[in-house]
């Protein structure tokens, strides 16, 4: 099911270096086609290598014009329908019409911490050196839990 | 040095002391982890991934689950439980090991805000919205899906993990986008490794980065078998299909020992879309059945007997499931279903209606928070699941060492465990190579880790990479081969095609150079034809492997053929470089275990049967980059944990 993108959604970021899907495929596969010598469309981004895409979705959540959908791969499922999101900052939002006209909506949580909140050593111990050789990380508290005699080499 | 061109790109070196090589959760671990021990010291870290670290790795889609959470259980029991889904042979020391520290990662993920389903103390079920119940570390309790798995909203996981590694890294010591394709050993000791070179997949620059130690951590090998779906489907792999073997084709070319590369993992799952399953074995207790209704597990019971112990536990190890269904298919019972109908239906008889409207939401929420491509399928066939039941499938096979596999890299494992002292090398998770370390998928012989357990992985190397890196202060790395050697060899595919694009009218083919596209596709042809894939019913014997090595040899020669019209297909040729690698050593793994140890993942017919007393061991590997040939042997096997016996 690879992506596309919707031709008259798309801005290419406002011309910016890179797109916001450039920037976020995992695979590499979206690129801006700038002088449109490769798609007919200028400034516009286009997915490269669609049968390589693992329709993740990364792009279609990131793209601030809500201009990339997928459409389910040709070689394997009916046409017709669509699954689309709408990400936000603490929950998503997604739409699946089924090929029979049927729409199902559901949204869920993603986060329950703004984004860009996390203050990863916050409240937490320094590492202590003369620890490094023992098992635990550097903010283990307890002991580990488990019952040892079931260690039968010991 | 002037801004470089396509085929005469710029090199940036640059030395530091730690390296990590990969941006998915056991990197993001390991930066976790090693930034708070390098505090105050004047250690450089660096991270070089090739994709963009908030959507990189295994996790990049995100999860409905963490699929290792111990809570009350005994790390014991874990270790019993990876040990018997892989057949018997994995090391108890690193299973033990991971299962004590895994849910202290689990603990972070949720205090940066990972929403975790919760159940309140009359029982009922919430997802992560519902703030007021406690958290897992203060005695929250998860909702369990399973002994060892916990349900969550995890859509943003990764984005949620990456942004404590970026913040605890800093974003000048991340570099994204950067291919990283071979490690360089030491000029002054060959089992040592001291650098790293690779390209930017977006300009053209070469980096080179010499350094004391590294974590070698980029995930497992996709697309080395021919897929069910070849055309567009392709890309719909179960694991990422960016995951290119990578991790051990660069260990092995370093001189690492691997080891269990015969393993490999088959997953049933819903057919095409390859939605996972266990959410609705588990959860939802859906039963699998043949196209007569039958529950196969229970038609083909007996057949658990030929594998004791492995087929006699509570849950009989994942590939003799495989092995009964496939028994079923075989005997023309299929096509095999997830009755999902019924499994809805015994749900709902006792909720009400807002509940059975929640029910729904979970069983679409576990596809569309881990794999939206099978709610696409569903939706192009109109299945709704309260209505319909669900073709399952057994995919092509993959390698990994995090998920139900256990292939990998041989490493130093814990000292306070009781394991033989031949498994412990000084450093934690440390290869036989010193400097090169490895966790997630890297790690072979273990298992059963899955996003939490890479994670805590990552953490565990990334503490003692610190301690190496402390011990050698003053040691210097030197790259046993010149910068400029290098260079050539990783643009040969863009020299190759600059040099001969003109020799035929259509770009695609010459007879002077292949595209990695065409490679790809042979070396799944060969790998599926005689490497046990679909198309033999994962069969296999000596005469086909011999084949199969012949024709792999082959390939790698005409792997340094490939052509790269641009950077992008620079980054498919390394990648597929890697590909036939990995491919390499499963197929002299699988020719030398003159058994089948894993049925239902593969079958080797000249010997089809386990061999518990021959074959009850590791077998390990090494390859000699410079004769390009590989030695194998075995490994004992030690219990460090007691199990149950076949008799």
């Amino acid at each position: 099911m690879p992506t596309f993108v919707r031709t008259e959604k798309c801005d290419g970021c406002k011309g910016q270096d890179k797109t916001a899907c450039m920037y976020i495929c995992p695979h590499n596969l979206m690129k801006l086609d700038k002088d449109g010598s490769e798609t007919g469309h200028a400034m516009k981004a286009y997915n490269q290598e669609p049968e390589q895409c693992w329709e993740c979705y990364s792009c279609v959540k990131i793209c601030p014009q809500n201009a990339i959908e997928a459409r389910h791969y040709a070689d394997v499922v009916p046409m017709g329908a669509s699954v689309q999101p709408l990400r936000g900052s603490d929950s998503i939002m997604w739409t699946i019409k089924f090929r029979n006209g049927n729409v199902k909506r559901f949204k869920f949580p993603i986060r329950t911490t703004p984004e860009g909140s996390i203050d990863p050593y916050a409240g937490k111990p320094t590492a202590k050196m003369e620890d490094i050789d023992k098992p635990g990380f550097f903010d283990t508290e307890n002991e580990f839990k488990g019952d040892r005699s079931q260690l039968i080499c010991l | 040095m002037a801004e470089g061109t396509f085929g005469n790109p710029e090199i940036v070196e640059e030395e530091v002391d730690l390296l990590l090589i990969g941006g998915g959760m056991a990197c993001c671990g390991a930066a976790y982890e090693m930034m708070r021990w390098i505090e105050g010291t004047d250690l450089k870290v660096k991270l070089i991934d090739k994709a963009a670290l908030d959507r990189s790795g295994a996790v990049a889609q995100g999860l409905s689950a963490i699929n290792t959470y111990l809570g009350d259980n005994d790390p014991a029991d874990y270790t019993r439980m990876v040990a018997n889904d892989l057949m018997g042979i994995t090391r108890d020391d690193l299973a033990y090991d991971l299962g004590r520290h895994v849910d202290e990662s689990v603990h972070l993920f949720e205090e940066w805000g990972l929403p975790i389903w919760k159940t309140d103390k009359d029982g009922g079920r919430h997802d992560g919205s519902k703030r007021d119940l406690p958290s897992l570390k203060d005695g929250g309790q998860p909702v369990r899906s399973g002994k060892w798995q916990i349900m969550i909203n995890g859509e943003s996981y990764k984005w949620i993990v990456a942004e404590a590694a970026k913040k605890a890294l800093g974003t000048d010591n991340i570099q994204e986008r950067v291919f990283i394709v071979k490690l360089i050993n030491d000029k002054n000791d060959p089992e040592r490794v001291s650098g790293a070179i690779g390209f930017s997949v977006r300009e053209h620059k070469i980096y080179v980065y010499k350094f004391k130690a590294c974590l070698l951590a980029a995930g497992g090998c996709v697309n080395l078998f021919r897929p069910r779906s070849v055309g567009e489907g392709t890309g719909r792999a179960w694991y990422p299909v960016w995951n290119a073997g990578s991790t051990y084709a660069m260990a092995a070319e370093a001189g690492a020992e691997l080891t269990m590369m015969e393993n490999r993992f088959v997953p049933a799952r819903f057919k095409d879309g390859y939605g996972p399953v266990g959410a609705w074995f588990l959860l939802f207790k859906a039963k699998a059945t043949n196209a007569i209704g039958e529950n196969y597990m229970v038609r083909n019971k007996e057949m658990l007997k030929d594998y004791p112990p492995y087929g006699l536990a509570a849950v009989p190890a994942s590939c003799l499931r495989n092995h009964l269904m496939m028994h079923e298919m075989k005997e023309g019972r299929g096509p095999i279903y997830m009755d999902t109908p019924t499994a809805l239906g015994a749900l709902a008889e006792t909720m009400s209606k807002k509940e059975i409207k929640h029910l729904e939401a979970e069983a679409w929420e576990d596809f569309l928070d881990m794999c939206i491509g099978q709610a696409g399928v569903w939706a192009g066939e109109n299945i709704e699941p309260e209505k319909k039941a669900s073709e399952l499938m057994p995919t092509e096979p993959y390698l990994l060492g995090s998920h139900s596999g256990c292939c990998g890299i041989w490493v130093s494992g814990p000292t306070d465990l009781g394991a033989p002292k031949e498994w412990s090398w000084g450093y934690r998770s440390m290869t036989t190579i010193k400097g090169l370390f490895t966790a997630g998928d890297g790690v072979g012989a273990s298992g059963h880790k899955f996003s939490s357990g890479s994670h805590a992985e990552g953490r565990i190397a990334a503490k003692a990479m610190v301690k190496f890196v402390l011990d050698n202060k003053d040691w210097t790395p030197e790259l046993d081969t010149p910068v400029d050697d290098l260079v050539k060899e990783i643009y040969t595919p863009v020299k190759t095609f600059l040099e001969h694009k003109d020799y035929s009218t259509a770009i695609d083919v010459n007879p002077h150079y292949i595209t990695p596209k065409m490679l790809q596709f042979r070396l799944q042809k060969i790998m599926d034809e005689y490497c046990a894939g679909v198309a033999t019913w994962y069969q296999t014997n000596a005469h086909m492997l011999a084949v199969c090595e012949e024709k792999l040899e082959m390939l790698k020669e005409d792997a340094l053929k490939m052509r790269a019209k641009d950077l992008h297909e620079l980054l498919r040729a390394w990648e597929n470089y890697h590909r036939i690698i990995t491919a390499e050593a499963h197929m002299k793994h699988i020719q030398f275990r003159e058994e089948s140890r894993y049925p239902g993942f593969y079958y080797r017919k000249d010997f089809d049967f386990v061999d518990e007393k021959n074959w009850k061991c590791f077998v390990n590997s090494t390859y000699d980059k410079k004769t390009k040939k590989w030695s194998l042997k075995k490994v004992p096997h030690v219990d460090l944990v007691a199990k149950p016996t076949a008799t």
